[in-house]
């Protein structure tokens, strides 16, 4: 049982090794989200079923989104037809498809082999995080919750328009 | 059942953390310098979730979840700060913010 956690880590570090050497942006998402898939298994076979929850919906899913989002406003070559057609094409996305699959196929068989959830040793599932968390650690939380809020109002005035800044005044 | 080898784990953990700075260290496009950001904090995270799984206890999970709240204020304001340098420079190359006054 022990490969399956040597073929999720083959494919976390094919993947980001794909990640710092490509030239577009977007297959660079794409492989960093699989690799973060791979990841996501490895904690699921380390018995921490929630931070593999988390790191599939936050990380693949918001983080990359966020990424996606700035690199389709930077990069206007996407509207035109020919890189669309291109897309299209098996080179593109079989090289991202390949590693996916073969997480899924981990995934099935993880699923399938025994009763459900993965034959883990010792598994710390969200009831004893939710009571760690909210006990001894609840000063952390709300540093957490500051630290979100600093950055909403960061990246909100960050990211204005310089027309609509009027508290840099000597800026330009 | 699973017996991962906390070395071998932890040797993933170091792995994506070295490929992470590489690709800090490398590449010159903010895009892909925020990128390389992100794998160094996930392979951090992965460390304190291997650390946890050794001891059964909770709390190397919080830490991941603080992990992630950390990168996602990080990358918000990072995004942020990349458009307002587009719009400045017309470019994503970090070289060419180099200089005061860019």
């Amino acid at each position: 049982m022990n490969v399956l956690f040597y073929i999720a880590a083959a494919v976390a570090v094919i993947c980001t090794i794909m990640v710092i050497t490509r030239l577009n942006a977007v297959h660079a998402l794409l492989y960093l989200i699989v690799s973060l898939l791979s990841v996501a298994l490895i904690f699921l076979l380390l018995g921490a079923p929630f931070a593999a929850a988390l790191e599939v919906i936050i990380y693949a899913g918001a983080i990359m989104v966020l990424f996606v989002f700035v690199v389709m406003m930077l990069n206007p070559e996407f509207q035109s037809i020919r890189s669309r057609k291109q897309l299209l094409r098996p080179s593109m996305w079989l090289g991202p498809a390949m590693p996916a699959a073969i997480l899924l196929g981990e995934l099935v068989y993880v699923m399938t082999a025994g009763s459900g959830s993965p034959p883990v040793n010792v598994e710390v599932g969200p009831h004893a995080l939710g009571r760690a968390l909210f006990g001894p650690y609840v000063l952390g939380v709300e540093l957490a919750s500051i630290l979100l809020m600093a950055g909403l109002v960061g990246a909100y005035h960050l990211a204005r328009p310089e027309a609509h800044r009027t508290s840099e005044g000597d800026d330009q | 059942v699973i017996t991962i080898p906390t070395s071998h784990a932890l040797l993933l953990a170091g792995v994506l953390f070295l490929l992470g700075l590489m690709g800090v260290m490398v590449r010159r496009n903010i895009i892909f310098i925020l990128l390389s950001l992100e794998i160094m904090l996930n392979a951090s995270g992965l460390a304190f979730i291997v650390a946890g799984s050794v001891w059964g206890r909770p709390d190397g999970q919080i830490m991941f979840l603080f992990i992630l709240a950390m990168a996602a204020a990080e990358v918000s304001v990072g995004l942020a700060l990349v458009l307002q340098l587009y719009h400045r420079i017309h470019t994503l190359d970090a070289d060419q913010a180099n200089r005061m006054r860019g």
